[in-house]
């Protein structure tokens, strides 16, 4: 925290809760990303982890807490305020999320005609820039379906930068991609949050994606955040052998490990598994 | 032991209808909740439809794509000009060979021509194009907006800042409503022709069958016919991307299935009731006299 302490955070999360229902998805999160790093949000299936990325682009509101970008909370923003706010970050969905029935030029073209007022020479100039920046210059013309799972995501990330944001959020960005797309797709977001300057907040629960990444993590259980460090400090707990005291370093440990075995395979194991026989055969 | 067997068994009766009685005020009152909630979504969207359309047609602070809404007029309605005919074609020979028999037996063979005709311009003309419609351009509809919400595409629009009214619902309900319209009137003309044709056959001199459909229809008939087929458009194009924008995202395509079935379910239910609702209207200001 130390070299980030004088800098104002562009995302600050404070003691936000969502419930679903009866169930309680976020539980009371703190964070903070500060200008120019990476940080990576990881954690299992169901931690929420997808659930706090939406927040943050305002497509859902918490019951408590506050999200700020740039220092203004978006949940009391009207829907005008905060689409002013959303012209200022970029965001590639997992699947991309392309508008299917436009060429991937005219995806990137339609933020810059709506939002700007710069001709379509420019436009057209700028197009070519971003999606020469993804590797696609040469695919302005192709419609989504006509592209593989990694094109789509370069144009999704190239449609995401379209209006130069300050921001840009990854949901999974390694999903669905083989292990060489993969890294090429998170090279690319290194070298654009470099090349940008921009702040970066990736989704993931892929460690190798997590660890090239990172310049700080956290990970997300139940709705928590269990721990948050540098990369170097998740390194660290990740190669440390022999037993571990804290129940939540265990976990932690087991998560970046990918281990089979471990506190994580405990919980889910120690369910009430007479209780449920017991139940089953009184039902009949 | 008897006793004990027997009460056991009225006391599992009792639980049987208890239990019975309570899912189906379970049912009811979900049902209910149901039905106010996509009535009032229904109309919110109809809302913010208006209020964005208005604007952008009014004092032009929103632009409305006329690419997008020339593209969804063509898809909505030209594609579907074919199956209109076909169906007009044959709406027009089924009531003039039905009806022959009746009106001959008193000699009024000719005013095959007004019974054509009313039916054609106040009634099946815009009803028949909104059920052809209901099926070939709502369902595709709610279909692509569906499959759009399950892509993340409606997300990636608010996620840019870009309102997924204005961007999809907007040229989608405007051209289902202008297209019900303009169908609506190829469809009477091909009904009266067919009508014509048919009643030729039947020995009926053809300038008597144009005379009385002329003298028939009046300014009235036509009118309140495209009334009814505008207010028919709106409500499929309204029906279509509600249900359509309600899928959720994590439902795939099981959702998508289950909004276009119900697209096609509720959209006819809604275009006849309204159908009712109109002719009560009409028939009671005095427009059928």
């Amino acid at each position: 925290m130390s070299e980030t302490s004088g800098k104002q955070p562009v995302i600050e999360v404070t003691d936000m809760v969502k419930n679903f229902g009866s169930q309680r998805v976020l539980d009371g999160i703190n964070l903070r990303v500060y200008t120019g790093e990476i940080m990576v949000v990881m954690g299992g299936s169901g931690c929420g982890k997808s659930t706090l990325l939406r927040h943050l682009i305002g497509s859902i509101a918490p019951d408590e807490g506050t999200v700020k970008l740039f220092g203004n909370d978006i949940t009391k923003m009207s829907e005008k305020e905060l689409n002013d706010v959303r012209k200022k970050f970029g965001i590639l969905f997992q699947s991309g999320a392309l508008f299917n029935s436009l060429s991937v030029g005219e995806n990137v073209a339609l933020l810059l005609r709506e939002h700007t007022n710069l001709d379509e020479a420019t436009i057209e100039i700028m197009v070519k820039i971003k999606l020469e920046l993804v590797g696609l210059r040469k695919h302005t013309e192709k419609m989504p379906a006509q592209l593989s799972g990694g094109m789509k995501k370069r144009a999704g990330l190239a449609r995401a930068i379209a209006l130069d944001p300050q921001i840009l959020f990854y949901d999974e960005p390694g999903a669905g991609l083989d292990p060489v797309t993969s890294a090429q797709i998170n090279q690319l977001i290194i070298d654009l949050t470099k090349k940008l300057n921009v702040t970066s907040l990736v989704v993931t629960h892929e460690m190798d994606s997590a660890f090239m990444l990172a310049d700080r993590m956290c990970m997300l259980d139940k709705g928590k955040i269990l721990k948050m460090g540098t990369r170097h400090d998740f390194e660290v707990l990740r190669d440390r052998t022999g037993e571990l005291k804290s129940e939540q370093e265990r976990l932690v440990r087991q998560f970046l490990r990918g281990d089979a075995e471990g506190p994580i395979t405990e919980r889910q194991l120690a369910s009430d598994y007479e209780e449920d026989l017991f139940m089953a055969r009184k039902s009949y | 032991m008897k006793e004990t067997d027997s009460s056991t068994e009225m006391r599992g009766k009792s639980s049987v209808i208890i239990d019975a009685l309570g899912t189906l005020g379970e049912f009811t009152l979900k049902t209910g909740r149901n039905v106010f909630s996509m009535f009032g979504g229904m109309f919110l969207l109809l809302g913010e439809t208006a209020t964005v359309t208005s604007k952008g047609l009014l004092i032009q602070e929103q632009r409305i794509g006329r690419e997008a809404l020339f593209t969804q007029m063509v898809r909505v309605g030209v594609k579907a000009i074919p199956i209109v005919i076909l169906i007009q074609l044959a709406i027009g020979m089924i009531l003039p060979l039905q009806m022959f028999p009746m009106l001959d037996e008193f000699g009024q063979s000719d005013q095959i021509a007004t019974i054509n005709a009313i039916a054609g311009f106040r009634e099946l003309g815009p009803l028949m194009t909104a059920v052809v419609l209901c099926g070939f351009a709502g369902a595709s509809i709610a279909a692509e907006l569906g499959t759009m919400v399950t892509a993340e595409e409606i997300e990636a629009l608010r996620a840019s800042a870009l309102n997924p009214i204005r961007f999809l619902v907007v040229p989608r309900m405007l051209a289902t409503l202008i297209m019900t319209v303009m169908l609506t009137v190829i469809a009477n003309v091909v009904m009266i022709a067919s009508g014509m044709l048919t009643a030729i056959n039947l020995g009926i001199d053809a300038d008597t069958y144009f005379k009385l459909t002329i003298e028939a229809v009046e300014v009235s008939g036509f009118v309140t016919g495209l009334v009814k087929a505008a207010v028919f458009g709106l409500l499929i194009g309204l029906i279509a991307c509600f249900l359509g924008l309600s899928v959720k995202p994590w439902e795939g395509s099981e959702g998508v299935g289950r909004a276009t079935t119900r697209t096609v379910v509720y959209g006819i239910v809604a275009v006849i009731f309204a159908d009712a609702i109109f002719t009560l209207i009409f028939y009671s200001y005095g427009l059928f006299d």
